[in-house]
């Protein structure tokens, strides 16, 4: 077992309530154990509480109630200048009246360190980073410098946690798929417990070991990236993490891990039931991916072979382990050429439509689908999800 | 008189923008070369002169009046004006910057605005009348005393009128808005979430304000500071109603030579002095303001 960095326990965090408002609850009762040396992410909308949390990890905030644990030690009351932990903040926060280096010695001198010291480890700091410009004001500087300064500034202090706000979300897509990278080979390398916000999905998906989506407050669901993205407890998860088709039904049969669901005008669809259980009869949500889906034709054109638009190996494979598939018939009713894919919307049943991503191997032209063609939709069981909402 | 406090420079703007600016300040121009810089070049060149019959202004040219302001009569009044409006300062600075940051730091705009109204609420009355206020406050009768004395704690008044205490109170409480509105513009300029970084990177409350609050917010400071200690050396009623025959600033001998005994060519003299002094003074200052930021 993983030794724990940094332990949350229902943890409460209210404003007090301004002239005529209700107090404002932005961290009911969280609990969260994140490990020694692990790139953890808070992921969720704006407001839903995961700057609180780590700003209540670096001492700017009280929790109302409950108890953060930072390496086995309780730190209320403990002020953020004597908490082993920095920060990268959201907009860097550089200080403007000192050059680069000014501002990564800083943190080095208020702990002591000599001069000469503190000069070189800042240093090396910056060339850690990458950056070359000492002796400039932030100012001077690009966006992508600045952020580089901010984490240099954090990390001179080997803190015992790295706590991340939104650091690269004012730059451009390029230079923030760079530094994705660097901050994941850093993490690596220092073996630094971080602890990440973002908004972004993908961000939280691509560098983190685990993620916490959270909302209006609370946390939803903990796991690892593939855990959150493939099996996801809740509808707001399924929906924030990556794209999801929702279709409403109702529950007709649970017979062990495979529900039954009527969509309206009849159609029944196969899912893996939820965890908590829903009583039978009820209004469910069934949650699947868009590129879990596949389409084969049903009427396949008569100037052509058969299985000339479906990969055989697909279609033999579905055939194969029927049992846990469901085949839905449908119609296209918008494609949508996106370069590596193609996004089609497909009818199915009375009203229920499904976005199916499909992959643009092979020859193009062979394997599209044209607006009004009749489908079949098919997809595994286990990647259906019937949902509490 | 180089002084740059200001943190906003004139580059980025094209020669046309640059030109046309010009001329939007052409009627100032206009207004400060009438008013102010011939006026002074009147006094300047009034210094040098004689004084003839009746208050006449005649040649021959003489230092004379220069000898007589640095002689021994004059020289201690400019050496007492300056500690005074030195002290006026400190003073304002050390109350003000407190209050400045007070009112900049309140969340409700409304609260703020309150204060900064309460601040300069004073300006609305005449700051002669405020001044005869101080005196009835301070006076041998007046409300501190009376009071004092109806409670039984002093049998004597206190000798609070007439007293260099008197005059700092005044100065003090007629220039503290002056120190207080411009740190308050730049404590709001301020970006708080650098105490936080702050405090991230370890250092307390004094490092915090002492390493990013202070430098950060000098612009205020110096700009407040100029603003109190140049009037406060030139005041002349507040040690006039308040100073009787003990504080005399050197603002009292100057009115004093134009209004009573009609020496110009003195007062000229003393006011060419007292502006030098205080341009020294800036010019210090501001090296100072500019090595700190």
């Amino acid at each position: 077992m993983q030794q724990v960095g940094i332990e949350i326990k229902n943890v409460i965090k209210e404003f007090p309530a301004r002239r005529g408002e209700e107090p404002v609850r932005a961290v009911d009762n969280i609990s969260l154990q994140i490990y020694e040396g692990e790139f953890f992410a808070l992921l969720g909308p704006s407001g839903c509480g995961k700057t609180t949390t780590l700003r209540m990890i670096a001492g700017f905030e009280e929790p109302s109630s409950g108890e953060i644990i930072l390496r086995g030690k309780p730190v209320q009351g403990v002020p953020p200048f004597h908490r082993p932990v920095n920060t990268v903040f959201q907009d860097y926060a550089l200080f403007p009246h000192m050059t680069v280096l000014q501002n990564v010695m800083f943190g080095l001198e208020m702990a002591g360190v000599n001069a000469r010291e503190a000069r070189d480890r800042a240093a090396a700091a910056l060339e850690m980073v990458r950056l070359k410009q000492f002796d400039r004001k932030p100012r001077q500087l690009s966006g992508g410098q600045q952020q580089r300064v901010a984490l240099a500034r954090a990390l001179v202090k080997q803190p015992a946690v790295l706590l991340l706000d939104e650091p690269l979300g004012a730059l451009d897509l390029k230079l923030r798929k760079e530094m994705q990278y660097e901050l994941m080979q850093m993490q690596e390398e220092l073996n630094m417990t971080f602890v990440y916000v973002t908004h972004d999905q993908e961000e939280a998906l691509t560098m983190c070991d685990r993620i916490a989506v959270m909302d209006r407050g609370k946390v939803l669901q903990v796991g690892r990236g593939n855990e959150i993205y493939e099996t996801p407890h809740s509808r707001f998860v399924a929906d924030f993490i990556g794209e999801t088709n929702f279709i409403e039904g109702k529950l007709t049969a649970i017979n062990g891990k495979k529900a039954t669901v009527v969509l309206p005008g009849g159609v029944e669809v196969e899912a893996t039931p939820d965890q908590t259980g829903t009583s039978l009869n009820s209004s469910v949500t069934v949650a699947i991916r868009p590129e879990k889906i596949t389409l084969v034709h049903v009427s396949l054109p008569t100037d052509q072979g058969l299985n000339a638009r479906v990969s055989t190996a697909e279609v033999m494979s579905a055939i194969e382990t029927e049992e846990d598939r469901t085949f839905v018939p449908g119609t296209i009713i918008f494609s949508n050429y996106i370069g590596t894919d193609t996004r089609y919307t497909v009818r199915i049943g009375e009203s229920s439509t499904l976005i199916v991503r499909e992959q643009n191997f092979g020859n193009f032209k062979d394997i599209t689908f044209k607006v009004g063609d009749q489908v079949m939709v098919f997809w595994a069981t286990e990647n259906a999800r019937v949902l509490i909402q | 008189m180089a002084l740059s406090f200001d943190l906003s420079s004139s580059g980025g703007y094209s020669s046309r923008e640059r030109r046309r600016g010009f001329s939007l300040a052409i009627p100032a121009l206009i207004w400060l070369v009438l008013f102010f810089i011939l006026p002074v070049c009147i006094v300047f060149v009034v210094s040098f002169l004689t004084r003839g019959q009746r208050g006449a202004l005649v040649l021959p040219l003489t230092l004379e009046h220069y000898e007589r302001i640095l002689g021994p009569v004059f020289r201690p009044v400019l050496f007492d004006s300056l500690w005074i409006a030195f002290l006026t300062t400190i003073i304002c600075l050390v109350l003000g910057y407190p209050l400045a940051f007070f009112i900049s730091t309140r969340k409700s705009k409304q609260m703020q605005n309150v204060a900064l109204f309460l601040v300069i609420l004073p300006f609305w009355t005449n700051f002669l009348v405020r001044t005869y206020a101080w005196q009835i406050i301070l006076g041998a009768e007046g409300t501190i005393n009376g009071m004092l004395t109806g409670l039984g704690l002093i049998s004597e008044p206190l000798a609070l009128i007439n007293t260099d205490f008197a005059v700092l109170l005044g100065l003090v409480y007629g220039f503290l808005p002056f120190m207080v509105l411009p740190i308050f513009a730049s404590v709001e300029r301020f970006e708080f979430r650098l105490v936080e970084a702050a405090y991230d990177l370890g250092a307390n409350d004094l490092r915090t304000f002492l390493r990013v609050v202070l430098p950060l917010t000098l612009p205020g400071v110096i700009a407040g500071c100029i603003l109190v200690f140049i009037p406060a050396i030139g005041s002349f009623i507040t040690p006039d109603l308040l100073g009787g025959t003990q504080g005399i600033m050197i603002g009292n001998l100057i009115t004093g030579q134009f209004r009573g005994s009609g020496n110009w060519p003195l007062g000229s003299a003393a006011s060419i002095v007292m502006m030098i002094v205080v341009i020294l003074g800036l010019v210090v200052y501001s090296r100072i303001g500019r090595r700190a930021s």
